[in-house]
């Protein structure tokens, strides 16, 4: 069957199973918006404010749903735009499909109207991308796109469709063969070093990361940490792998995380470390990280184990096929003894409740006014770390936040995604006044896909994570952080079509969230917190728990 | 333990995967002292030998960043003690005079030929190891180089084994 390169594209989308896109139409995409137009009924395209807001929705909707979200942007600056973003997905290994427009091969490479090179440009930010010369070639790259963005170490895949290719015609047969290699051939399973190290270890912690999500293991971590008395802590792309509720689940570790966590990590004898990629921000110092400690480090790709810290015993593999075996050949383990450390070291964080117009108080209203499965997205910075402190995730896939890029700005875009992913159900944002004012336009888009998003926003007039490290580190030399604007955001949230609110204190905003619940459309909530909160526990940067600031 | 290792990768042979290769030396932050690029016996594949300075810990993550780019096939660290190495080289030196005679001694003795010359330059290629090769530079200096030009090292593993058949090779096995 002939088809045009616009048509090879809708079918094979279909055929890969996506039913919602999320892009901005443009002059060298103009033919695929045709076929999306004819093809409505088949695939959803979800029009944003911009192409940043559509790849970040896409990123969101990847998350959720445990498959590629798929983003469409017209050349040059519609390409640009989605940089951010890819780079965003890549640095949290998120299957991304980004399709591109461009000029016709014959204008490429002549500096045409709108013409960048953003294979060029995107390289060193995607798993891999390519640029279709000939339509012949089309159906396969497409396929490949797709098993490349979603197996192994998922991430980015960009194709980039010049104009003549979306009009040419070639075969269409969902028949061709696709050569994508395999990460088999790195994998290296020798359970017989990692049993040993278990048994003789007599403070094992168990530190998850993202990876645990992708790999679908919560259930072999907690049966893990169960046969060893093992407590866990998480990195932040970790956050969500394993539910709150679980008794030995310390919370986050490393620069802003839970005292009792790092402080387990850091009086542990072994760690078992799976999915993680050791960050600066979750290790401080590497030398003391790991002093008088053995590391189990079980990872998918081969080129984490070793790369930011050394582990004594590598394990490259799906971390559900790993733990199976490594839990079927390990004996369980009572350790009381550790287990009565690990108590205590949660005691020392018990704080006194108030009923203060506090982040903490404000996300744990939150948190107890929305069921156990709502999506809920952060931007980046202060109300970023606050929520990944205090809100208590129940189970995977439902925290939406810029791990390793650190984007102010995914949230928007994160959130719409992240509701249209998740049943268009109540989704809730938590973001500030710095960060939500980089993308705020895509309100617009909450709006006219009327998702019944709750944007919490922590209006402190600062940009604050900044402004914290200048007063611990820069003498209160408060350089560009201040922000007087004077915007009023219910006001503004009323402009774009949404609702509008300010909250003052928590009664406020209970009753705010108490008539919001089961409306449509997106609101905002102004909540005005004080300048001067901070995120603590802090280890500052290359440090480790014996600098850890608590109050 | 700081030192210069040699990498074989395979490659899809088509365009831009040499930029995809020296992009991640660069995002990575490793260097390249020499790089080396030609199709192979297979048409579709095209083969590139890198030397780089560096530790360990770069030579294995050179290896296992590399394995991860879509379009490299294969990637071997050569062991110098099982592996045979060669560069090229045109050197141009200025030749005037009794200076003749003692540039063409030299070059003969470094096994060279004489690609081009007139009354005041040859050129000469060099072939062997970069040892060789920077020994011959050395030794031309005090003539006077007009201008030279380096291929880069190629390298392959000894015996009858196909790169393709080799086992992946880390810096610890």
């Amino acid at each position: 069957m002939k088809l045009t390169g616009a048509q090879i594209l809708v079918e094979e989308l279909v055929n890969q199973g996506v039913d919602t896109i999320f892009g901005y139409p443009g002059g060298q995409v103009l033919n695929i918006y045709d076929e999306l137009y004819k093809n409505a009924h088949r695939i959803r395209h979800v029009l944003t404010a911009h192409e940043q807001g559509a790849v970040h929705a896409a990123d969101g909707y990847a998350r959720v749903m445990d498959r590629p979200g798929v983003v469409i942007a017209t050349s040059g600056p519609g390409a640009t735009n989605l940089v951010t973003g890819i780079a965003n997905a890549y640095l949290d290994s998120v299957p991304l499909i980004a399709i591109t427009g461009n000029v016709s091969t014959s204008l490429l490479g002549r500096d045409s109207f709108q013409e960048v090179d953003i294979v060029g440009i995107t390289q060193p930010i995607v798993k891999h991308n390519y640029i279709v010369r000939d339509v012949k070639n089309l159906e396969q790259t497409l396929k490949e796109a797709f098993v490349i963005a979603n197996t192994g170490r998922k991430g980015p895949v960009l194709i980039d469709i010049p104009k003549s290719v979306q009009v040419s015609e070639a075969d269409y047969s969902n028949n061709v063969k696709i050569c994508v290699k395999s990460s088999e051939a790195r994998r290296t399973c020798d359970l017989t070093t990692a049993i040993n190290a278990i048994a003789e270890s007599k403070k094992p912690f168990i530190y998850c990361g993202g990876g645990v999500i992708s790999a679908g293991a919560q259930e072999q971590i907690i049966e893990l940490s169960k046969k060893l008395s093992a407590p866990i802590g998480l990195s932040m792309m970790g956050i969500s792998a394993i539910p709150y509720s679980y008794d030995l689940n310390l919370g986050m570790c490393g620069m802003h995380g839970r005292y009792a966590s790092s402080a387990a990590q850091a009086e542990a004898d072994l760690i078992i470390a799976a999915g993680v990629r050791f960050s600066d921000r979750a290790t401080g110092n590497t030398s003391e990280y790991t002093k008088g400690c053995t590391v189990i480090h079980i990872d998918i790709d081969a080129s984490e184990i070793g790369k930011n810290v050394s582990p004594q015993i590598g394990l490259c593999g799906d971390i559900k096929e790993v733990l199976t075996q490594l839990l079927s050949r390990i004996p369980e383990r009572k350790n009381q003894e550790w287990l009565d450390m690990v108590t205590k070291f949660k005691e020392k964080e018990a704080v006194e409740p108030n009923d203060e117009f506090t982040p903490r108080n404000i996300i744990g209203l939150i948190n107890s006014s929305f069921a156990k499965d709502t999506v809920v997205a952060t931007d980046v910075g202060q109300h970023q770390m606050w929520t990944i402190q205090y809100y208590k995730f129940e189970q995977p896939r439902r925290l939406l936040t810029s791990g390793g890029l650190g984007t102010m700005g995914f949230g928007m875009g994160a959130a719409i995604g992240g509701c249209i992913a998740n049943g268009r159900k109540p989704t809730v944002l938590i973001t500030s006044d710095g960060s939500f004012g980089m993308n705020l336009t895509e309100l617009a888009t909450a709006v006219s896909q009327e998702l019944p998003l709750v944007i919490v926003l922590l209006n402190n007039g600062v940009l604050g994570m900044v402004r914290q490290w200048q007063t611990l580190f820069y003498d209160k030399r408060y350089s560009q952080t201040t922000l007087q604007r004077k915007t009023d955001f219910p006001l503004l949230a009323r402009a774009f079509g949404a609702e509008g609110y300010a909250a003052e204190s928590l009664a406020d905003l209970e009753d705010i969230v108490g008539n919001r619940l089961n409306r449509k459309g997106p609101c905002l909530i102004d909540c005005k917190i004080n300048i001067d909160e901070k995120v603590l526990p802090f280890i500052p940067p290359g440090g480790s728990i014996k600098d850890i600031v608590l109050h | 333990m700081i030192g210069k290792f040699t990498v074989s990768v395979i490659v899809s042979n088509h365009f831009g995967v040499l930029n995809r290769v020296s992009g991640l030396y660069a995002k990575r932050n490793y260097n390249i002292d020499s790089l080396a690029v030609g199709e192979t016996e297979n048409p579709a594949y095209s083969r590139i030998t890198i030397v780089s300075t560096g530790d360990d810990y770069m030579k294995e993550q050179v290896v296992r960043q590399l394995e991860k780019l879509h379009d490299v096939k294969k990637v071997v660290l050569l062991d110098p003690e099982n592996s045979v190495g060669v560069e090229h080289m045109l050197i141009k030196l200025k030749a005037e005079g009794e200076a003749k005679a003692d540039i063409s001694q030299l070059i003969n003795d470094y096994g060279g030929s004489v690609m081009d010359f007139s009354s005041d330059f040859i050129t000469a290629e060099i072939t062997g190891s970069s040892k060789k090769i920077d020994s011959f530079i050395e030794a031309a200096r005090p003539l006077g180089i007009l201008e030279l030009c380096r291929s880069g090292l190629i390298a392959m593993i000894q015996g009858t084994k196909n790169i393709m058949s080799v086992a992946n090779l880390d810096p610890e096995e």
